[in-house]
């Protein structure tokens, strides 16, 4: 073979691997918006699921307990991951702060659905209750390894000028800490934080056995909620055609929130982390 | 400003949790869960009251019971002595409804074929591989069937369904009880796995050439094709409401089922009931509930709703083809619900 | 000097940072604890033996090893030449708008929730799968036995199909990096001494990167080996090693979110808490095998300009 074909053949690969790489996307999106779309309407956003062979009904009871299995997420993940990243960053230069730093890695890599383990037998076995709680609890350790590494690395960008010349105004360091470097470090901060959210949103596994699932309206937190994905998992794997509608038209909502932050963040800061 | 924000949701989720109003949570068999669905739907709208059921099959419904996650189980399979004591001793099993498991499978233009009790198991021992087996035509002069693999799909989960399923195979198959067995989690020979019913449901739909055992309405809301099964009597019969119906009244014939039902024990059996329409895999529903109920507010509630389920809630059956109780198993049920302590 | 809040301070965050540790810890002394009944009671032979039989309580966890390691090494070898043919093309090849557009695209499929990928699955890729790649495969390749037996769309080749896509984005987000860690002079050497685009490649960009490719190729396994509800809603959910990628398989993380809410024993139960500590353990060594490969490569060369 003359080094022009094998240049060529080279070319023809990659423009081909790049292109059936993205096929999928393309079929799934695409899936999801003609099927969903049908479905949507504004029932959708705000009725209660009905029994089948009842027209009409929606997932809104499920839509709202996301929102709050997620912003318990929130509570738990966010001190943890924010004040964890930041003594990182400060102060982690040292043994411990290796072992912390090792453990936020290890904890990364746990699957999703074993944390759910977790959660059911700290919180649910002692609660003796499936509860919102639990679920958040589980989504909340999901959120802290990529809350802190996106914290330390934040903070760590801020220059240490910033941090001196805090000081040199007499302030006391804790607050040169929160006031200045914390303020600085935030739009960072912040859009990891909005990607682990993103990122939750769309977990499954961990919430089968912890927020469980609520045919109503449900706005306390010890009790068993729905949410998106679980209700788009039980419809899916329904025999009945009335419920996989409801499964495209609950998975285009769930697609449009997740992409959508996921798009809009990145369109706003240029660095992009995966957790 | 993260505090701020962390404040907003804990305030708001505060005020969310002090605005709950008493919801009994239960969870457990997905056989009638469709109609679990609808009766709980309807009993919200007549009195206000939310009762959440979630299908997750018959073993998480007594696990979880026993566990203490939820107030109420429910199962199709019945409790065994030992699982009672490890649920506290006072359980109470209350019959709702019966129903008809149905084989069901997806062959394209094959209507109405017959099966018995010896092709049925061999094919879920996976001895008959094929849909054009020389037994399966034996069974169905004038039907062609096509050269095609057979798909078998059963349950992944612990299940109630399996569970009478299975009894109705070791009965009437020795090589089946020998080999498998009975119970809400088998051993399957061949195979795959749904979960619930809508999961084995979801299988056949799919996929062509598979074949699996539902409860009827699974199967009927969803168009699936079932199968006549050849009861005792030798007749080949179809899941129907009334056949379920025979079947129930065949079972009750029986001195033994009827001294159960008159001393309050419901844990009777339906499988391969005698007389001539009985179709042959017919199964109760239970609702398993503690006779000491240790929350007064929660056991008043879950004490009218199951008398409300078993009277006013059976004219809900029919539509989505559950059969409704026999009225002599009716009344022992209601005065079984009122000695409930609370 | 310190003040007191200064001090306050620290240990507050330190509290905080601490307690990443515990919760590690505490997730698997929790998980050893709870399946102790099922570790005492089948010893380490549960690992080894493929009987899975809730009716006489007998459990063995090769079946769901067997299952969890075949999809996802079915994923790598699909998703490892396009991961890499995508890295290439958005690091070496491209130098137009579109890759901007091709790289967002490839990000976004990181972000789809794994239950739409199910749904996706049991509605689009198994049937497409049984329908036209099964038939195709055993076409042309039946007289392997992998490619043997009754065409479904509920397989260990869908399962493999759907990871692949869901690590195709961790593959090749983390071999672009590494690609762009390679030093500029070595493309320009390769280039002057009068090299074609693909001799560049091949010399200076995927000799150097070799190492920090296999790390992402690790990681990219890491992620498929924990996936659960894609693979649960297409992988045909039967524990049994079968010798075709037709046949239906079982995964650790599929059996655990199939089975755990209604574990029908107590050793049931305890049987799959420990396939969840297997799970943990396979997912927490493959991703540090990966972690250091990859931070060895970019810890040591600096990113081009």
């Amino acid at each position: 073979m003359t080094r022009n074909i094998k240049e060529k053949i080279y070319l023809l690969i990659v423009f081909a691997f790049t292109l059936i790489a993205v096929i999928p996307l393309i079929s799934v999106i695409s899936y999801v918006f003609l099927q969903g779309i049908s479905a949507i309407n504004w029932d959708f956003f705000t009725r209660l699921p009905v029994p089948f062979g009842d027209p009409g009904g929606g997932m809104g009871n499920a839509i709202v307990g996301t929102f709050i299995v997620v912003g318990l997420a929130c509570v738990v993940g966010l001190p943890i991951g924010i004040f964890g990243g930041i003594w990182l960053a400060l102060y982690g230069n040292n043994k411990k702060g290796f072992v912390i730093r090792y453990a936020a890695d290890v904890l990364s890599s746990i699957p999703t659905i074993v944390i759910g383990i977790f959660a059911y037998v700290l919180i649910v076995l002692v609660m003796k209750r499936f509860s919102a709680l639990a679920g958040g609890f589980a989504l909340g350790i999901i959120m802290i390894p990529t809350v802190t590494r996106t914290t330390e690395e934040m903070v760590k960008m801020v220059p240490r000028t910033l941090f001196e010349a805090g000081l040199a105004l007499g302030l006391p360091e804790w607050k040169v800490i929160m006031r200045i470097i914390f303020r600085t470090a935030w739009s960072g901060i912040f859009t990891g934080i909005m990607l682990s959210v993103a990122r939750i949103t769309g977990e499954t596994a961990p919430l089968l056995f912890t927020a469980f699932n609520s045919m109503y309206w449900n706005f306390a937190v010890d009790q068993p909620t729905a949410t998106m994905t679980v209700q788009i998992y039980n419809y899916a794997i329904s025999p009945f055609a009335q419920w996989h509608a409801k499964a495209w038209a609950g998975s285009l909502t769930l697609m449009f929130i997740v992409l959508g932050v996921t798009l809009l963040v990145r369109k706003f800061s240029r660095r992009v982390h995966y957790g | 400003m993260i505090k701020k924000a962390l404040g907003v949701i804990c305030a708001g989720l505060l005020t969310a949790s002090m605005a709950s109003a008493v919801v009994i949570n239960g969870a457990g068999a997905t056989f009638p869960y469709p109609l679990y669905l609808k009766l709980n739907t309807e009993y919200q709208k007549a009195t206000g009251k939310q009762i959440n059921y979630q299908g997750i099959g018959s073993g998480g419904g007594i696990r979880q019971f026993t566990a203490g996650t939820t107030d109420f189980g429910g199962t199709d399979a019945a409790m065994t002595e030992k699982e009672i004591a490890d649920a506290g001793g006072d359980v109470l099993h209350i019959p709702t409804v019966m129903g008809a498991v149905a084989v069901s499978y997806n062959l394209p233009g094959v209507k109405d074929i017959k099966l018995d009790a010896g092709v049925l198991a061999d094919i879920f021992l996976g001895k008959i591989k094929n849909w054009d087996h020389s037994a399966i035509a034996a069974l169905n002069p004038g039907v062609s069937f096509p050269n095609k693999p057979i798909l078998v799909a059963h349950r992944s989960d612990g299940s109630g369904t399996t569970d009478i399923f299975t009894n109705y195979l070791a009965r009437v198959s020795t090589s089946w009880a020998a080999k498998v067995g009975a119970g809400k989690a088998v051993k399957w020979p061949v195979g795959v796995g749904g979960k619930g019913n809508a999961g084995v449901a979801g299988v056949i739909k799919v996929n062509e050439g598979a074949i699996g055992y539902v409860e009827l309405s699974y199967a009927m809301e969803n168009g699936l094709s079932v199968a006549l099964l050849k009861n005792r009597a030798g007749k080949f019969i179809r899941p129907t409401l009334d056949s379920t119906s025979a079947a129930a009244a065949g079972a009750l014939e029986a001195e033994k089922t009827r001294k159960m039902v008159n001393s309050g024990d419901f844990r009777i059996s339906l499988c391969n009931a005698p007389g001539k329409d009985s179709y042959p895999i017919v199964g109760l529903t239970w609702l398993i509930v503690h006779k000491n109920q240790k929350n007064a507010e929660k056991g008043k509630i879950l004490k009218d709703y199951l008398r409300w389920v078993v009277t006013t809630g059976q004219k809900y059956a029919p539509e989505l083809l559950y059969a409704p109780l026999p009225e002599t198993v009716k009344n022992k049920v209601v005065s079984a619900i009122d000695g409930i302590k609370i | 000097m310190r003040s007191a809040g200064d001090a306050w301070f620290k240990r507050i965050a330190f509290a905080f940072a601490a307690s990443i540790p515990v919760l590690l810890l505490a997730i698997i002394v929790l998980l050893v604890k709870q399946s102790w009944l099922s570790i005492h009671t089948f010893g380490a032979g549960f690992i080894i033996s493929s009987v899975w039989d809730p009716l006489a309580d007998e459990y063995g966890a090769l079946p769901f090893i067997y299952g969890t390691l075949v999809s996802s090494i079915i994923a790598l070898i699909i998703a490892v030449p396009l991961g890499l043919g995508c890295a290439l093309y958005l690091s070496e090849v491209s130098r137009s708008k579109t890759k901007e557009y091709i790289a967002v695209m490839v990000e976004l499929l990181a972000a789809i929730p794994s239950v739409v990928y199910g749904l996706w699955g049991i509605f689009v890729l198994g049937p497409w799968i049984a329908n036209v790649v099964q038939p195709f495969l055993r076409s042309i390749f039946g007289f392997l036995p992998i490619f043997q037996g009754p065409y479904s769309g509920l397989s260990m080749l869908s399962a493999g199909v759907i990871l692949a896509i869901m690590v195709l984005p961790t593959i090749t987000a983390i071999s672009r990096e590494v690609f762009n860690s390679v030093p500029n002079y070595l493309r320009e050497s390769a280039l002057a001494l009068g090299a074609t685009k693909w001799e560049t490649v091949k010399i200076a960009v995927l000799g150097p990167a070799r190492s920090g490719i296999v790390g992402a190729v690790i990681l990219g396994l890491g992620r498929a080996l924990g996936e659960t509800m894609a693979v649960t809603m297409v992988i045909g959910n039967r524990p049994e090693i079968s010798s075709s990628v037709f046949a239906p398989a079982y995964t650790l993380a599929s059996v655990i979110a199939n089975e755990f809410a209604e574990a029908v024993s107590d050793i049931n139960l305890a049987v799959l808490i420990e396939l969840g500590l297997v799970l943990l353990f396979i997912t927490v060594v493959v991703n540090g095998i990966a972690r250091l490969m990859v931070w060895r490569l970019t810890s040591k060369v600096k990113a081009r300009p």
